[in-house]
C-alpha cells in the first residue's frame, strides 16, 4: 500500500464508523473493497491489518451494529472475509474472537439490519471469501454458519439465495478437499461431518414435493459438479442419481429447467460422463419423460457433448428433429420419399401436440428452428445430416407463414391457420434456412430455396425485419451455388434466380419504409462484392434500374439509407457498375458520383453517410481506383479539407485511415520496386525520397495531422500519433536530434504547436519545408505521447488515492454543511 | 314484468353482400333498417361508358349464340373471350319482396359506402319514415353519389338492353352473365331529383346521440373509425341490446377512432362489413402502393389510380405526401379528377370534430388537418371535375390520376384506360377493394399497362374481431355466411373465418332469422301515490312482497300502473258515464297465498284430526296424499294443491282449512 494510502486510511476508517457521517454512494465502498482485494492479492493481510490497527478497529466497531448503517455493515462483513481468507489473518483475527462476532450466532444474525438483504448478501460473501483453508471449515462447523446458509437459500432476495448455494458448494468442495490424493474415496457415510451435513440436506430437498426446494437442491448440485474435477464427485453422484432419477417417475417433474442444466452439468464433467454410474441413462430417461419444449434444450446440450454414446446422440436429434418432422408429416401430400425420422420412435409427437396453443407452437418451433440452426456449424453435427428433409420442412414452414401452403390435412389447415402471417417464425425459418445453404443440396431443393425466398422477398406483407432475414439467406444461398456449381460463376439457376431478384429488389429500393430501403442497398452491396466480376451478373444488373435507383437515394432523407446508398454505390462504382452505362457519359457519370459524395462529405447533417463516404473513399484509394488514381492528390486534399471540419471523430479517424494509405501508396511509388531483391529491409530506405517529402508537404497532410495529435477525442489523437510515429520510422529512422532543427520555419511551426496543444486552434500551421518537417518530427516526443494516450482518460482519477480522498471529501462536505446549519 | 314470448326479434336480410349489407330489425313494435348498400358488381358485366368516342369499344363484334343466332347480337358485346351487355350499366338493389318496405320505420346508415341503394329505397317503395346518419356520411354520401349520377348521365345511352335478362335466353349465356342473380331485378342509377329527395329525408346525428324511436327503444351512433362520420349503431330497450357493427376499424387512419367500450354487454351483436382482403395487410398494401408509383412514375410511365373520391384516397395523399421528397417524385403532377374532386378535398378539412385526436389538434394550430391542403398550395396536387376544360391544358405527363369509377366501367377512368392501355410503361394501381380487379380489367384486354392489385381494406379483419368479441362479449353473435367459412380460394385458412362461442348465426340474401334471445321483461312505472300506497311483507330474508291493484296504462310503448278509481258512488249513476271511467269494478281481493308445504308435517297434521290410513305416492312434480277411507286425493305441486274427492264438501273444506293453515297469506 502507498504512503500516501496509509496516511488517508485511519481518517477513512473513522467516517465509516461514524454513524453521523453516512457514506451516500454505495458504489465507493464497492470500488473500496475491490482495492482491499487487490492489496491483500499481492501483501500478507496480517501485515496489513498490523500496520493500521484502524482496520481492526473499524471491524470491531461493527460488533455494535446499532451505531452503523447497512451499508457499512454489509462492507464490513465482506471485508473481514477478504482479510480472513488468508489462514494467518484468520488465526489473528479470531484471537480476538472477531471472526464469531461478526459471522457467529450472536452476530449479524441477531442484528436488526439483518432483514436488509445487502446485509444478508454481505454475510455470505464474506463467508465466501473466508471459506479458504482448514481453519475456516472448523470454523463454519462450529459457528453453525451451515444451518443459516441452508434457511437462506430460500431467501426472497434471489441474490442472496443464489449466493446461499453458492457458498453451500464452497464449504463442500472445502471439507473434501485433500481427500482425491492416494487412497479410495469412502462413501459418503464416512465423509467429514460438514460435508455430511450438506449432502444429506441436498437428498432431503430432493425428496421435497415443494419445487423450489428441488430447485435448490439441483443448482447446488449443477455448480458442485461443474466447478470440481474430484474423484469424490463420483461418489457423490452415485449416492444422489437414484433420487434425480425419481424426480422423472413425478407428474409433473418439478423444476425441469434446473434438472436439464445439472444433466447436462454431470455429463460435461470428465470424472462423471467416464464414471461406472454414467448419466447416460438418466438423460436418456429424461429426455424422453420431457415435454418437447423442455427437452429441446437438454437435446442440443446432449448433442453438443465431446464425448456420447451414439445410441443417445441419435434420441437427442430425434427429440430435435419430432416438430419438423410433425409439420412435414402433416402437410406430406403423398407418401413420398422417407422424411424425418421414418421408422424411429421420435416421431410420436401429433399435430395436436404441436397446436395446443399458438404461443406454444410458435416458441416451440422457433427453439427448435434456434437449436438446429445452431447445431450444424458445430464439429458436432450430427451425421448424416438430413438436409433434403430439413430443407423441406423450413420451406413448409415458410410457406405456412405466407398463407401458400397447399395443406392436405385438417392438422394442416390448422397449422396454415396458426402460422399465418407469424413474423417471429418467420425470421427463425429464413436463420434456419440461410444456415442450411452450408449444406449440400440437389437442384430441385434449390429450385424451391428460391422460389420461397423471392416469394418473401417480394410480398408485400414481409414486414421489414422478415425481408432483412430474407436477404441475408438469399445472400448465402446465392453463395452456396456458386460452390455447388464447381466454378466462380453463378449457376444457371442461380441466374435465372437474379433475373428475377433484380425487379424485386427495384421495388425494395423505392419502399416508403426506410429499413427496407436500407436492408435492400445493403444487399446490393454485398451482391456486387461478390459478383461484380462476373459478366453475366453485371449483364443482369445493368440492364434493371438498380443502379440508378441507388444513387437517388444517395438523396434519401433517411440518414442510415443515405450512408447504405453510398456504401453501395461506392461498391458498384468499383466495379464499374455506375448507373449509367453510355460510354460518352461514363466520365462524367464518374465525376459525377466523386463529386456527389464529396458534396456529402462536406454538407451531410448526420454522421453515418460521412463516414460511409470515407470509407469508400479509403477502399478506391486503396484499390487505385481511376477516378482517384487520375489526381490522387487533389483528391487527398479535398477530402482532408472536409473531414478537418468534421464534428464526427469517427470521421477524423477515418480520414487519418485514408492519409495511411496515401503514405504507405506514396511511399511504395518512391521506393526500387524489385519484390524480389534479396535485401535487408534498412538497406531499401536509407533515407526518404526527396519527392516523397515534397508531396507530403504540398498537402494539407500535415497539418491536418498534428491537428489531429492534439484532438480532444482519444482515438483520433491514438491514431495520430501511430500515424506520425510511422512516418518518423520510415523518414528519419536512425537520426537523432543531432540534425540541424533550425529550419527556415520549424520554430514559426513549434510555436503553432505549442498553441494547438494548449486548445488554440485556430492558427494555421503555414507553409513547411522538408526538412522543417524532419526536424519537427524528430524533435516531438511522439512515444511518451503514445503512452500517455493510451491510459484511459480517468487514469487518474481511478487511482486508489483518489478513491480515499474523494470519499473523505464527500464527508467533509457534509460536515461543512452540517455547521452551516447550525 | 315478465312479457310474452312470442314477441321474438326478427332480421330480414335483404342483401347479400356482406360489405354493402341491407337488413330489417323487427324489434318491439319497431322496424328498423340497418344500411341500404348497393351492390355495384353488377355494373361488371356491362361495357364502360367512354367520355369520349371510342373506336375500340363500338367496333368490339356483337356476340352469337352457339346455333348461330344471333338476335342478341345489338345487345351482347365479345371482347377478348368475354361478353358484356351493351347498356346503361345496371345495379343489383336491395330485395323489395321480403318486406314491405313501406312499413320500416327508420333506416340508421353506418357509412358513406352503405347508402347508396337509398334513393331506391326512399323514393320507390311507399317509405314515410325517417332516416338517420351523421353529418360527414351524408355529406360524402352526396358526393358520392352525385359522382355516380354524373358519370352515367353524361354519357347517354340510347339502349337499354333487356332480351338477354329473359330465363331462357340467360341460361344460354356464358359466364358470368349465366350466374347474374336476379337480373329482373336491376335497376339503372337514380337521378339527381332522386338523390336529393332521399337526401332530404336524413336526420343528422352525433356520436352517442341518444333517439328515441317511438319510445320503444333507443339507438345511438358510435364512432366505428372507418371513415369520416362512419358509426356502429346500438340499438335497445330497458331490457334488451342489440348491436349493429358495420364497417369498424382499428386501424389509426384519419377518422376518429372506434368506441368499443359502448358495445359491451350486447344482446346480440350483428356483425358485417369486415375486410374484404383478410389476407392483405393495410400498411403492406400501401407501401406496395408507393414502391411501384415511384417505379412507374421514374420509367417515364404514367400511373393511373381508380379511386371513389373520398376515403381511403386521403390517406393515400398523405402517405404520397411524406412519401414524394424521400423518391424524388416532387416534380411530378398529381391529378385528382371528379365532378366532386373540390368537395371532397375541401369537405375533408372541414370535418374536424370527427376525425382523429391527431388531426383535430392541428385544427388549433391553426393547420389544415390533412396535408392535400398543402399539395394544393404547393401544385403538386391539382383537382378538376373532368379531363375536358382546364385539366386539357394543365396536362403533363409522367403524372399520377386520381379518378373514378373504380369498376372501371364510368367515370374519367374510361378514357385513361384507353389512352394509356397500350403502353408497358404505364400501370393501374387498384387500392379499392370492392371490385375484382380482373373482371374490371376484362373490357380493355388485351392491355400492355402493367396492372398492379394493392387494395387498401382498413376495415377489422378475423383477428381484430376475435379480439373485439372477446372484449365485448356479446351473448350472440349474427352475422352474412360468407364470415363463418374461410373463403372459398383459402379454403385451409380456418383462421379468416370467425370463430366464436357460441357459433355465429349466419343469414344470406332473402333470409329471415329469427333471433336467438326472447324478450323477457317490459319496464313497467308506478305512480307515486300508487307506490305509496303498497305495504311490502318481508316473506324471505331479504325479499318483500306487495300485493298490487291498479290500471295498467299502455301508451306509446309506455307502461304505467295507475292507482285504481274509487269504487263508483251508486247515487252518481244517473249522469252518463264517460268511456274513459268505464273501467272494471274492483271486486274485493282473496288474499294471496304463498309458501310451501311439509308433506311429513301435513300427514302429522291429518292424522292429529283423525285421519287415517294415508299414502304418500311421490310424483314427478310433488307429492299425492291419499286418504284411502275417505277415497281422498290432495295433489302437493310446487304452484298448485288439489283436493279431489267425490261431492263432500265438509270434507273438502275441513281439508282445505288443513292445508291454508300451512300457508302465509298477504
Amino acid at each position: 500500500m502507498d504512503p500516501e494510502c496509509s496516511r488517508l486510511l485511519p481518517a477513512l476508517c473513522a467516517v465509516l464508523a461514524d454513524p453521523r457521517q453516512p457514506v451516500a454512494d454505495d458504489t465507493c465502498l464497492e470500488k473500496l473493497l475491490d482495492w482491499f482485494k487487490t492489496v491483500t492479492e499481492t501483501e500478507s493481510s496480517l501485515q496489513l491489518l498490523q500496520d493500521h490497527p484502524c482496520l481492526v478497529e473499524l471491524l470491531s466497531h461493527v460488533l455494535k451494529p446499532q451505531d452503523v448503517s447497512p451499508r457499512v455493515l454489509s462492507f464490513a462483513l465482506r471485508l473481514a472475509g477478504a482479510f480472513a481468507a488468508q489462514e494467518d489473518c484468520f488465526q489473528y483475527l479470531q484471537q480476538g474472537d472477531l471472526l464469531l462476532g461478526l459471522f457467529g450466532e450472536a452476530g449479524a444474525l441477531g442484528w436488526s439490519a439483518w432483514s436488509i438483504p445487502s446485509v444478508r448478501s454481505g454475510w455470505i460473501q464474506g463467508l465466501c471469501a473466508l471459506a479458504h483453508h482448514p481453519s475456516a471449515l472448523h470454523f463454519l462447523a462450529d459457528s453453525g454458519a451451515v444451518d443459516t446458509v441452508f434457511s437462506l437459500q430460500g431467501d426472497p432476495s434471489l441474490f442472496v439465495a443464489s449466493a446461499a448455494s453458492q457458498l453451500l458448494v464452497y464449504i463442500l468442495a472445502l471439507s473434501m478437499q485433500g481427500r482425491d490424493a492416494g487412497s479410495p474415496i469412502p462413501e459418503v457415510a464416512a465423509w467429514p461431518v460438514c460435508a455430511q451435513k450438506i449432502v444429506s440436506h441436498v437428498q432431503e430437498s430432493l425428496h421435497s414435493t415443494a419445487a423450489p426446494q428441488v430447485t435448490q437442491a439441483l443448482n447446488v448440485l449443477t455448480t458442485t459438479f461443474g466447478r470440481c474435477r474430484s474423484p469424490w464427485m463420483e461418489v457423490l453422484w452415485g449416492q444422489l442419481s437414484p433420487l434425480v432419477a425419481s424426480l422423472l417417475k413425478r407428474d409433473p417433474i418439478p423444476a425441469a429447467h434446473s434438472l436439464v442444466d445439472l444433466l447436462l452439468s454431470v455429463a460435461r464433467s470428465p470424472v462423471l460422463s467416464s464414471a461406472a454410474c454414467g448419466p447416460w441413462e438418466i438423460l436418456a430417461q429424461t429426455l424422453h419423460r420431457l415435454s418437447p419444449t423442455q427437452a429441446g434444450p437438454l437435446a442440443l446440450g446432449t448433442l453438443k457433448l465431446q464425448r456420447c454414446p451414439q445410441e443417445l446422440r441419435t434420441q437427442a436429434f430425434g427429440i430435435l428433429l419430432q416438430p419438423l418432422a410433425c409439420i412435414l408429416k402433416a402437410t406430406a401430400q403423398a407418401p413420398g420419399p422417407p422424411g424425418l425420422l421414418d421408422g424411429t420412435a421420435g416421431g410420436s409427437m401429433t399435430v395436436d401436440t404441436l397446436l395446443s396453443s399458438k404461443s406454444a407452437c410458435v416458441g416451440l418451433l422457433c427453439q427448435t428452428l434456434a437449436h438446429l440452426e445452431e447445431l450444424q456449424t458445430l464439429p458436432q453435427c450430427p451425421s448424416p445430416w438430413p438436409q433434403e428433409p430439413l430443407l423441406d420442412a423450413a420451406v413448409i414452414i415458410l410457406r405456412l407463414c405466407d398463407g401458400s401452403a397447399d395443406p392436405s390435412s385438417s392438422g394442416a389447415g390448422r397449422l396454415c391457420g396458426t402460422l399465418a402471417g407469424c413474423i417471429r417464425v418467420q425470421r427463425a425459418a429464413l436463420d434456419f434456412l440461410g444456415t442450411l445453404s452450408q449444406g449440400m443440396s440437389p437442384q430441385e431443393s434449390m429450385l424451391q430455396v428460391f422460389a420461397i425466398l423471392l416469394k418473401n422477398l417480394e410480398s408485400p406483407e414481409s414486414s421489414p425485419t422478415v425481408l432483412k432475414k430474407a436477404f441475408q439467406a438469399t445472400l448465402r444461398w446465392l453463395q452456396s451455388s456458386v460452390k455447388t456449381s464447381g466454378c466462380s460463376d453463378l449457376s444457371p439457376d442461380a441466374l435465372l434466380f437474379l433475373g428475377e431478384l433484380f425487379p424485386v429488389l427495384q421495388k425494395r429500393l423505392c419502399s416508403p419504409c426506410w429499413e427496407v430501403r436500407d436492408s435492400a442497398l445493403e444487399f446490393l452491396t454485398h451482391l456486387s462484392q461478390h459478383w461484380g466480376g462476373q459478366a453475366d451478373f453485371r449483364e443482369e444488373l445493368q440492364s434493371s434500374e438498380v443502379p440508378m435507383l441507388a444513387c437517388q437515394l444517395l438523396q434519401d432523407p433517411e440518414s442510415y439509407v443515405r450512408a447504405s446508398a453510398v456504401a453501395a454505390t461506392g461498391q458498384l462504382f468499383s466495379r464499374g457498375l455506375q448507373a449509367t452505362p453510355t460510354s460518352s457519359e461514363n466520365l462524367q457519370a464518374q465525376q459525377g458520383l466523386l463529386m456527389d459524395l464529396m458534396y456529402i462529405l462536406s454538407t451531410d447533417s448526420e454522421g453515418f453517410p460521412r463516414r460511409a463516404v470515407l470509407q469508400v473513399f479509403t477502399q478506391w484509394l486503396r484499390d487505385g481506383h481511376a477516378d482517384v488514381a487520375r489526381d490522387t492528390e487533389w483528391f487527398v486534399t479535398t477530402v482532408l479539407q472536409a473531414v478537418s471540419r468534421d464534428l464526427d471523430w469517427e470521421v477524423r479517424v477515418q480520414g487519418l485511415e485514408l492519409v495511411q494509405v496515401f503514405l504507405t501508396q506514396t511511399l511504395g511509388r518512391f521506393r526500387p520496386r524489385c519484390p524480389y531483391a534479396v535485401t535487408l529491409p534498412e538497406a531499401t530506405s536509407p533515407t526518404p525520397h526527396p519527392e516523397f517529402l515534397r508531396t507530403l508537404c504540398r498537402l494539407p497532410l500535415f497539418e491536418f495531422v498534428f491537428r489531429a495529435l492534439f484532438d480532444c477525442d482519444r482515438p483520433v489523437a491514438q491514431k495520430a500519433c501511430d500515424l506520425l510515429l510511422f512516418l518518423r520510422d520510415e523518414t528519419a529512422p536512425s537520426s537523432g536530434p543531432q540534425e540541424t532543427r533550425d529550419g527556415p520555419n520549424s520554430a514559426s511551426v513549434e510555436v503553432a504547436l505549442q498553441r494547438w496543444q494548449e486548445g488554440e486552434q485556430g492558427q494555421p500551421l503555414g507553409d513547411l519545408e522538408p526538412e522543417a518537417m524532419l526536424a519537427l518530427l524528430r524533435s516531438l516526443d511522439l512515444e511518451g505521447l503514445q503512452g500517455k494516450l493510451a491510459k484511459s482518460s480517468d487514469h487518474i482519477e481511478k487511482s486508489p488515492q483518489s478513491l480515499l480522498q474523494d470519499m473523505l471529501a464527500t464527508v467533509g462536505m457534509l460536515e461543512e454543511n452540517e455547521a452551516d446549519c447550525y | 314484468v315478465p312479457n310474452n314470448p312470442k314477441s321474438d326479434m326478427k332480421l330480414y336480410c335483404l342483401s347479400g353482400h356482406p360489405t354493402l349489407p341491407c337488413n330489417v330489425l323487427k324489434f318491439k313494435s319497431t322496424t328498423i333498417m340497418l344500411d341500404c348498400g348497393l351492390d355495384m358488381t353488377s355494373t361488371l358485366n356491362f361495357l364502360p361508358l367512354p367520355l369520349v368516342q371510342s373506336p375500340r369499344l363500338s367496333n368490339l363484334p356483337g356476340w352469337s349464340l352457339k346455333d348461330g343466332s344471333v338476335f342478341l347480337d345489338k345487345e351482347l358485346k365479345e371482347c377478348s373471350g368475354h361478353v358484356f351487355v351493351d347498356s346503361v350499366p345496371e345495379f343489383c338493389l336491395p330485395e323489395t319482396e321480403l318486406i314491405d318496405l313501406s312499413t320500416v320505420d327508420v333506416i340508421l346508415i353506418s357509412n358513406y359506402h352503405c347508402m347508396m341503394a337509398l334513393p331506391y329505397i326512399t323514393e320507390h317503395t311507399g317509405f314515410t319514415g325517417t332516416v338517420y346518419a351523421t353529418e360527414p356520411t351524408v355529406q360524402i354520401g352526396r358526393l358520392l353519389m352525385e359522382e355516380l349520377v354524373n358519370f352515367i348521365e353524361r354519357v347517354p345511352k340510347a339502349q337499354s338492353a333487356s332480351l338477354w335478362k329473359n330465363k331462357d335466353v340467360q341460361r344460354l349465356l356464358p359466364s358470368p352473365l349465366k350466374d347474374a342473380v336476379e337480373v329482373t331485378t336491376w335497376r339503372r342509377c337514380y337521378t339527381m331529383q332522386e338523390v336529393n329527395s332521399a337526401l332530404s329525408k336524413i336526420q343528422l346525428v352525433g356520436y352517442s346521440q341518444k333517439i328515441e324511436l317511438f319510445g320503444a327503444v333507443q339507438v345511438t351512433p358510435l364512432s366505428s373509425g372507418y371513415a369520416l362520420g362512419s358509426s356502429n349503431w346500438i340499438i335497445q330497450s330497458h331490457y334488451e341490446k342489440v348491436s349493429y357493427v358495420s364497417g369498424s376499424s382499428l386501424l389509426t387512419t384519419h377518422p376518429q377512432p372506434m368506441d368499443q367500450a359502448s358495445l359491451k354487454n350486447s344482446d346480440v351483436l350483428l356483425l358485417t362489413g369486415l375486410t374484404q382482403i383478410p389476407t392483405a395487410n393495410p400498411d403492406g398494401m400501401v407501401g406496395e402502393f408507393c414502391s411501384n408509383l415511384a417505379l412507374t412514375v421514374r420509367n417515364g410511365g404514367n400511373v393511373l389510380v381508380p379511386c371513389y373520391p373520398s376515403g381511403v384516397i386521403y390517406d393515400l395523399l398523405e402517405c404520397l405526401y411524406q412519401y414524394i421528397d424521400s423518391a424524388g417524385l416532387s416534380s411530378i403532377p398529381f391529378y385528382f379528377i371528379s365532378p366532386v374532386a373540390n368537395s371532397s378535398l375541401e369537405f375533408s378539412q372541414i370535418f374536424a370534430e370527427w376525425l382523429c385526436h391527431n388531426k383535430q389538434s392541428k385544427v388549433y394550430l391553426p393547420e389544415p388537418p390533412f396535408p392535400h391542403a398543402e399539395l394544393i398550395q404547393t401544385n403538386k396536387l391539382k383537382h378538376y371535375p373532368s379531363i375536358h376544360g382546364d385539366f386539357s391544358n394543365d396536362f403533363r405527363q409522367p403524372c399520377v390520376v386520381f379518378t373514378g369509377h373504380p369498376s372501371l366501367r364510368c367515370g374519367d377512368v374510361v378514357h385513361f384506360m384507353e389512352l394509356w392501355g397500350k403502353s408497358s410503361l404505364n400501370t393501374v394501381i387498384f387500392t379499392e377493394p370492392d371490385f375484382s380487379y380482373l373482371e374490371a380489367l376484362a373490357p380493355y384486354q388485351p392491355l400492355a399497362m402493367k396492372c398492379v392489385y394493392c387494395p387498401i381494406d382498413t376495415r377489422l379483419n378475423f383477428i381484430q374481431v376475435s379480439k373485439l368479441l372477446k372484449e365485448v362479449q356479446p351473448l350472440h353473435v349474427v352475422c352474412p355466411e360468407q364470415y363463418t367459412q374461410p373463403p372459398p380460394a383459402q379454403s385451409h385458412r380456418m383462421d379468416l373465418m370467425i370463430d366464436c362461442q357460441p357459433p355465429a348465426m349466419s343469414y344470406r340474401r332473402a333470409e329471415v332469422l329469427a333471433l336467438p334471445f326472447k324478450r323477457r321483461y317490459e319496464k313497467i312505472e308506478i305512480m307515486p301515490e300508487l307506490a305509496d300506497s303498497l305495504v311490502p311483507m318481508e316473506i324471505k330474508p331479504g325479499i318483500s312482497l306487495a300485493t298490487v291493484s291498479a290500471v295498467l296504462h299502455t301508451k306509446d310503448n309506455k307502461h304505467i300502473l295507475q292507482p285504481p278509481p274509487r269504487p263508483t258512488q251508486p247515487t252518481s249513476s244517473k249522469k252518463r258515464k264517460r268511456v274513459s271511467e268505464d273501467v272494471p269494478d274492483c271486486k274485493v281481493l282473496k288474499p294471496l297465498l304463498s309458501g310451501s308445504i311439509p308433506v311429513e308435517q301435513f300427514v302429522q297434521t291429518l292424522e292429529k284430526h283423525g285421519f287415517s290410513d294415508i299414502k304418500v305416492e311421490d310424483t314427478a312434480k310433488g307429492h299425492i296424499v291419499l286418504l284411502q277411507e275417505a277415497e281422498t286425493l290432495i295433489q302437493l305441486e310446487e304452484d298448485s294443491t288439489h283436493i279431489i274427492c267425490d261431492n263432500d264438501e265438509t270434507l273438502r273444506v275441513r281439508l282445505r282449512d288443513l292445508v291454508l293453515k300451512f300457508l302465509q297469506k298477504f
